[in-house]
């Protein structure tokens, strides 16, 4: 029999329809009657648990009682809320909690959820004896456990263990000893605890609270907080925030339900924003001080620049940044100029910058840090499907039946992507981790492929051997909708499983049930990371992706698709904005004829023909004395680029280097001129995430000192590169970038402030955007997927005697990109606080060195000193060191070596040496 | 080394530099040598989460108690989070958790039993005079109800009992290094067999009985779920039969209820019998699996039934379903039928909501059909004897047999096998050897810690299911237990509610506060009336389980029965 679609029942005396999956609560609050609730928290992700019997019912015919936020109505219930029973029964629950408070006047929370509830019922003090206090727990950085207060509802379990799938924090002992305990009853400070600060977002009392709330006594801070609804600035996550704002200042920032994040954040996003405020932040133009030399090793103490230094006025120093690039254009013409925007910035900067470099510089010398981090991925997927974003966003893993994760660390990278991925695993989904470390997803995967490194093509070409040979790839599709299928099959036919498996370490009947799951389950999805981009067979890694997709159709169809998790908060907007050197705004070839003269049209002057430079071959091209100028929006080469010395080098030798950042950056030490910028909490501006979702950020904060919205900077600079530019607000930049890309179709200023967040391709400006794309073709020349079959390459420095260990390069949780920002808010910093060269514990003892220790890594670039972690995720002959310290600056050591077609650099593998050493 | 010509490039930083860099990756690592250790003495299913408490049992029968190392390891091992871990460690009583900065226990625990019973004949003093003798030497703690009250008081040394225990009993089970549950004399296989035994199961499994008429013929039958609850059997099997397959079974063997023994009875005597009757209903259901889950309490009942389970395996009786014996680890709460379930998978023992009931989404969310070892224990003979034989037991309108559990201030106490609806004052006379020399009768709990205290002058009721509810008592697990003339009603229920308190597995707020509340009250000179009833009304109407709807049924008793026994301060 078929359910009936909704179900009538009486409520409190008055005939009611619930839908199929409503609770009692849910329709009472739906007819106007929110019944009290506190261990039910109605928010996206949050099951109902029916344990603190604040909202009790009364059901006719029924012996006792029932919790309306886990009961279901069944037709022709009989439901009292009001009756004397349920009343008196919630009045007494509330009574018995109240008991045990701290007293209001000194809460930890004044306005919880518990006190706005208690007040209501009338029940703010508790008539019964009181238990004994808990001490509280103040050894995090960030946040506060005052378990005096702790009711015991485990909403917080359910963030840390079913929200976040962080599982650190439990429900221990039992009956009136029960207990929240991180891991085994530690201090949260020192627990597994990643700070995600869901669990404090979810508390109904303030038992778990933030510490800014509180005073060195536990008690609530008078506070009047302003909420600004925004998007976070660090991962390509994109989550939406809520700062919390009194006096010009974050006081919290709150997770809100955005596509990406329903209502979750990860450390950063809820605890990093006091870097705007940092004493180091620039207020006020500089000019290069005339009698200071510039050199690679030139440091300047980025609170006390002076040494280095002098204040200008704005009129003086954009006098001075243009004038600079004029002089250059006028002795070495356009290519001597070159530009790096930011992925840090808005769509709107990273379109102006450009279309100033282009139009002002005259040169297509520009671009941004995706050359670093997806520029491979993004050259496989153009050649392979037309398109370099993702078919579809992190939250098709929903739907999925098998997911892979390769090369990516999302736990500490996209964290709350990863939350996604762990609850997928949850509801029985399989996940296929495969990568060289054993980063903390593997302990939720079903099945873990720990490769060794560099060797991701002999293993997905194992997988397609497999799917090919066992004829398990989707006959239809591949005739449909790809090419080169029989040269792939040709070209694959070497690469059996028993023969990769020696190369890559991986079990071959291993290689076989993953590649016939994947190939076989309904849906399939790939998601993969910087591990498998930065290397010098970056592309041929991606493609072998493709294929394995594409073959089996696993693309275009709801949980289906291929997703390179993009590292920064606008990676793929400023691509899409053209901060790229072949091509305009969405992905247009500037060697393109019909194309360029397009946009010479729209910015009425002629273009340059010619194909920009990269990155790292700009930098090659300053020490080949072509290049001679910079412009330097946001971004931090100093620090991020391979072999860093030779950058730094770079920098040092350019005539003319303006920088425009908040902080006098490991980059701006070489500047000419440095412009202070604004932060992303003081401007309004929209972001494209890693979902294709464009989101709308706000300003939150009035600019510090004499810092300027970049926009304003950049236009500055533009009219006096002579160019007629009048932008007076973000929106005027968004609808001309909105006019120039198709891809912005349907999706206005208007709609974002109004909406918050849009997907793009869009259909309609009353129609959501598209999630999923290719269902039905690609936009290739010929709407078919192109197969480039990959062939073994091995990285391109492998260890030798002299340098056995291969070295790894990445990110941690807490720090972003170079750290500027990060190492400068206090909650990241503490956590995290210095350079830190992570091996497994053998490879210590084998080294003879103690974890805590210092060791010096060596590469054939340079070396560093740092402090030794002993880490059990890490192989057995490989280092893993993040990018973000400048004490000890990983990308000294790294191989700028580059992936021919993608121009990235091969920052996950070199050869290098660990030794001890004497300043222990 | 050439090492010199490479010069450390090292910037300064913008970080604060407060802190020194972590050694490891965050929080508690996975110390190896602890890995391969537990690895060595684990089954090689070490991931099936649902072994988690029987993983914990193994590690602690081998090391003496949970050291943190161990129990990251085993985390590690079983892929759950390190607080899972822990939060069922602690759940709990049996797992003797040691952190590093702790000391691991003496090799030896002494256990004392504080419920009513043992308390009634000095369990309270004994349980001091240990401390106080043998503490540091040897761990003494309490204990609730071990299921000997018939031998009242009870301490447990290691795994070996002592009934009637005294300081110098104790003291010599020590000496003596008595630590393991000793031999118990019972009806073994072969012997059950010669006796008739598993020809109706056989004949089950053969086909010449259909499942059909076995649900019928139970229906007919007054057999009802002796566990505590009372419901009729075969209806049971006809509910569970309507579920879909796959479809499991579990024998709650979980004894807990204070003052109640007669499983313990039947398992130490006649296992086979239980075993057939179980066995029988899991082919009426058609249960895949049946899992017995036994109190730890019992350790001789377990070495009885791992040995008779091999036997029935090896005979071919059991190829129907798999037979999986659980160990629990002293949780009270375990014998409501969704904990139990809950702690078969491994888990906290929580009570779960309903609905759904067990009979739809049971253990791993699939219909499952709950029985106490004692219905059970009756099946073979029901189905030999024929319901009119069970049914032609009875007194004052009760129907078929029932095993009661008699103890306290009788002169014979033990179970007592009498009709149903026998009153308490025909189990003193007739069945239990009237009163203890002394000792006057002035009370009785008719149903262990949870169903009530009813004075003398009500002793003429039928002890059976639903004859007590206008008393606001029941009779549950049948367990009896008299009290008499020299024992303070306010110290029964302070005794009872502290149990509660003690075994509330704390999920709901009315019994987890309620219970605690309630005895900071009634531990007070004055009883505040209005606080108490207030606070019980609570607990009775909303309280997710029945150990909190009941907790306060001995409160309330007491408070109408023996009023002129607690001083009452009410407004």
């Amino acid at each position: 029999m078929q359910k009936p679609v909704t179900i009538p029942f009486e409520l409190d005396g008055r005939l009611v329809e619930a839908q199929a999956d409503e609770t009692i609560w849910q329709v009472s609050r739906r007819v106007g009657n929110e019944l009290p609730h506190l261990c039910y928290l109605p928010e996206p992700g949050y099951r109902a648990d029916g344990n603190c019997r604040a909202c009790m019912v009364e059901i006719e015919g029924e012996r006792v009682l029932a919790a309306s936020c886990i009961r279901k109505p069944e037709p022709d219930m009989k439901v009292k809320s009001n009756s004397t029973r349920a009343v008196s029964a919630r009045k007494t629950v509330f009574d018995m909690l109240a008991s045990d408070q701290p007293e209001r006047n000194v809460a930890h929370d004044k306005n919880s959820r518990f006190w706005q509830w208690a007040e209501m019922l009338d029940t703010t003090e508790g008539k019964f004896p009181r238990r004994n206090s808990p001490v509280p727990d103040q050894s995090h950085v960030a946040m506060r456990v005052y378990l005096d207060a702790c009711i015991h509802c485990n909403l917080c379990v359910r963030a840390c263990r079913e929200v976040q799938v962080n599982d650190v924090i439990g429900m221990a002992y039992r009956g009136v000893e029960s207990k929240i305990v991180f891991d085994f009853d530690a201090p949260m400070g020192s627990s597994t605890c990643v700070a995600c600060g869901e669990c404090v977002q979810a508390c109904p009392t303030g038992a778990l609270i933030e510490e800014a709330f509180v005073d060195d006594d536990g008690i609530a801070l008078d506070s009047k907080l302003e909420n600004i609804d925004s998007v976070c600035p660090y991962c390509g996550v994109g989550c939406q925030i809520t700062y919390q704002v009194q006096n010009n200042e974050i006081v919290a920032v709150q997770g809100r339900d955005g596509p990406a994040n329903h209502n979750r954040l990860c450390v950063k996003g809820r605890f990093g924003f006091d870097y705007v405020k940092h004493p180091h932040r620039l207020t006020k133009p500089l000019i290069r001080l005339e009698n200071v030399p510039k050199s690679a090793d030139n440091q300047v103490d980025p609170g006390d620049p002076y040494s280095h230094f002098r204040e200008a006025t704005w009129e003086e120093a954009l006098d001075r940044a243009a004038s600079g690039f004029l002089k250059v254009k006028q002795t070495h013409g356009p290519s001597g100029l070159s530009g790096f925007g930011s992925a840090k910035g808005s769509n709107e900067e990273a379109y102006l910058v450009q279309k100033m470099i282009r139009t002002g510089f005259g040169t297509n010398n520009v671009d941004h840090c995706t050359r670093l981090c997806h520029a491979s991925s993004v050259a496989a997927l153009l050649e392979g499907i037309g398109s370099g974003a993702v078919t579809a966003p992190f939250t098709a893993c929903e739907d999925a039946e098998v997911i892979i994760v390769i090369g990516a660390n999302p736990t500490e990278n996209h964290p709350v992507a990863a939350t996604f991925f762990k609850q997928a695993v949850k509801s029985g989904k399989t996940l296929i981790v495969m990568d060289p470390r054993g980063t903390s997803l593997a302990k939720h995967a079903t099945h873990m492929l720990q490769f060794k490194p560099g060797s991701d093509v002999a293993l997905l070409n194992a997988m397609i051997h497999v799917i090919v040979k066992e004829e398990l790839y989707n006959k239809e599709y591949v005739e449909k909708f790809t090419e080169g299928f029989d040269s792939l099959c040709k070209h694959i036919d070497g690469f059996t499983p028993e023969s990769m498996s020696e190369i890559c370490g991986i079990d071959a009947e291993l290689i076989r049930t993953v590649a016939r799951k994947f190939a076989t389950a309904n849906n399939s999805i790939i998601f993969w990371g910087m591990g498998i981009s930065q290397h010098t067979h970056g592309t041929d890694n991606a493609r072998c992706l493709i294929a394995l997709a594409t073959i089996t159709g696993q693309v275009g169809r709801p949980g289906t698709g291929l997703h390179p998790l993009r590292g920064q908060n606008n990676v793929q907007g400023a691509s899409d904005a053209g901060l790229i050197p072949m091509v305009y705004p969405d992905y247009q070839a500037v060697d393109a004829e019909n194309i360029r003269s397009q946009f010479e049209n729209a910015w009425g002057t002629s273009l340059d023909p010619e194909k920009g430079l990269t990155v790292v071959e700009i930098m090659d091209a300053v020490h080949a004395g072509q290049i001679r100028g910079m412009y330097v929006m946001g971004e931090n080469p100093a620090m991020s680029d391979p072999d860093v010395q030779h950058a730094r080098e770079a920098l040092a030798k350019l005539d003319h280097l303006v920088v425009q950042d908040l902080f006098l950056t490991e980059t701006a030490y070489h500047a000419d001129v440095v412009l202070p910028a604004s932060a992303w909490p003081e401007k309004s501006g929209t972001v494209t995430n890693t979902n294709r979702q464009v989101q709308m950020g706000r300003v939150a904060l009035d600019l510090p000192g004499d810092a300027k919205q970049d926009w304003w900077i950049i236009q500055e600079i533009a009219r006096r590169m002579g160019l007629d530019w009048n932008y007076s607000a973000p929106a005027d930049v968004y609808a001309e970038m909105a006019s120039l890309m198709p891809s912005l179709n349907n999706i206005s200023w208007e709609r974002l402030e109004r909406e918050n967040a849009v997907t793009y391709p869009c259909d309609a400006p009353d129609k959501p955007g598209n999630n999923i794309v290719f269902g039905d073709g690609f936009p290739t020349a010929t709407g078919r997927a192109k197969l480039v079959p990959a062939g073994l390459v091995q990285p391109d420095e492998q260890p030798d005697e002299s340098y056995p260990m291969i070295l790894t390069t990445g990110r941690q949780l807490e720090h972003w990109h170079t750290g500027a920002m990060t190492r400068r808010a206090k909650v990241l910093d503490e956590i995290e606080p210095g350079a830190v060269a992570s091996m497994s514990s053998g490879q210590l003892r084998d080294l003879g060195v103690q974890p805590g220790e210092m060791v010096r890594i060596v590469t054939r670039r340079g070396a560093i000193e740092l402090t030794a972690r002993s880490d059990s995720a890490i192989p057995e002959g490989v280092v893993f060191v993040p990018f973000c310290y400048a004490e000890a600056a990983a990308n000294v050591l790294t191989n700028p070596a580059l992936d021919p077609m993608g121009k990235i650099p091969e920052f996950k593998y070199c050869a290098a040496r660990i030794e001890r050493t004497l300043s222990n | 080394m050439s090492s010199k010509n490479a010069e450390v490039v090292r910037f300064q930083h913008p970080g604060r530099g407060t802190r020194r860099t972590s050694i490891t990756p965050k929080g508690r690592q996975v110390d190896p040598k602890s890995v391969e250790e537990i690895s060595a003495i684990l089954s090689s299913a070490v991931e099936k989460r649902d072994l988690l408490i029987e993983n914990l049992h193994v590690i602690q029968d081998k090391f003496g108690c949970l050291h943190a190392d161990h129990l990251a390891a085993l985390a590690h091992l079983m892929k759950l989070p390190l607080s899972e871990v822990y939060e069922i460690a602690t759940f709990y009583a049996h797992f003797t958790i040691v952190l590093e900065d702790e000391n691991p226990p003496p090799p030896i625990t002494v256990r004392v039993c504080d419920s009513l019973t043992c308390e009634l004949f000095g369990g309270i003093s004994l349980l001091e005079e240990l401390i106080e003798k043998l503490e540091p030497d040897v761990r003494v703690v309490r204990a609730p109800c071990m299921g000997r009250c018939d031998t009242a008081p009870v301490a447990e040394v290691g795994h070996c009992h002592v009934d009637r225990a005294t300081v110098r009993s104790v003291l010599e089970s020590i000496e003596t290094k008595c630590l393991h549950p000793g031999k118990l004399k019972y009806e073994n296989f072969d012997n059950y067999c010669k006796n008739g035994g598993y020809a109706t199961l056989r004949s089950c499994l053969q086909g010449q009985r259909k499942a059909e008429d076995l649900v019928e013929l139970f229906k007919e039958s007054p057999l009802r779920g002796l566990g505590g609850a009372g419901f009729p059997t075969g209806l049971k099997w006809q509910i569970v039969r309507g579920y879909a397959k796959p479809r499991l079974m579990a024998v709650n063997a979980d004894e807990g209820e204070p003052g109640t023994f007669k499983d313990r009875y039947y398992l130490e005597r006649e296992p086979h019998k239980f075993l057939e009757g179980a066995l029988i209903a899991a082919w009426v259901v058609e249960a895949e699996e049946m899992y017995i889950y036994l109190r730890d309490e019992y350790p001789q009942i377990r070495e009885i039934l791992l040995e008779e389970i091999k036997m029935v395996e090896n005979a071919g009786l059991s190829k129907h379903v798999k037979i999986v014996l659980r160990r629990g680890a002293g949780a009270y709460i375990c014998g409501e039928e969704s904990s139990m379930i809950e702690s078969i998978e491994g888990k906290r023992g929580l009570p779960r909501h309903r609905p759904p009931y067990v009979a739809e989404c049971g253990i791993f969310g699939k219909p499952t059909l709950v029985q106490n070892v004692e219905t059970m224990y009756w099946v073979r003979d029901i189905i030999e004897k024929d319901v009119s034989w069970f049914a032609s037991h009875g007194r004052n309108g009760g129907k078929g047999l029932r095993s009661y559990s008699v103890s306290g201030r009788v002169a014979e106490p033990g179970v007592k096998l009498a009709p149903a609806g026998v009153t308490v004052r025909e189990l003193i006379e007739e069945f239990s050897g009237g009163m203890a020399e002394g000792h006057t009768f002035k009370a009785y709990l008719p149903g262990g810690a949870s169903g009530g205290v009813l004075p003398a002058s009500l002793g003429d009721l039928p002890l059976d299911f639903g004859t007590l509810d206008e008393y606001g008592c029941f009779v549950g697990s049948h367990a009896v237990v008299v009290l008499s003339e020299q024992d303070n009603m306010k110290n029964v229920a302070l005794n009872l509610m502290k149990f509660f308190e003690d075994e509330s597995c704390g999920q709901c707020t009315p019994c987890r506060v309620g219970t605690e509340k309630a005895v900071k009250l009634m531990e007070r000179s004055q009883w505040d009336m209005d606080l108490l009833m207030e606070l019980s009304q609570a607990m009775s109407d909303a309280s997710i389980c029945g150990l909190g709807q009941a907790a306060a049924n001995p409160l309330l008793s007491v408070i109408k029965y023996f009023p002129e026994e607690v001083e009452c301060k009410s407004q």
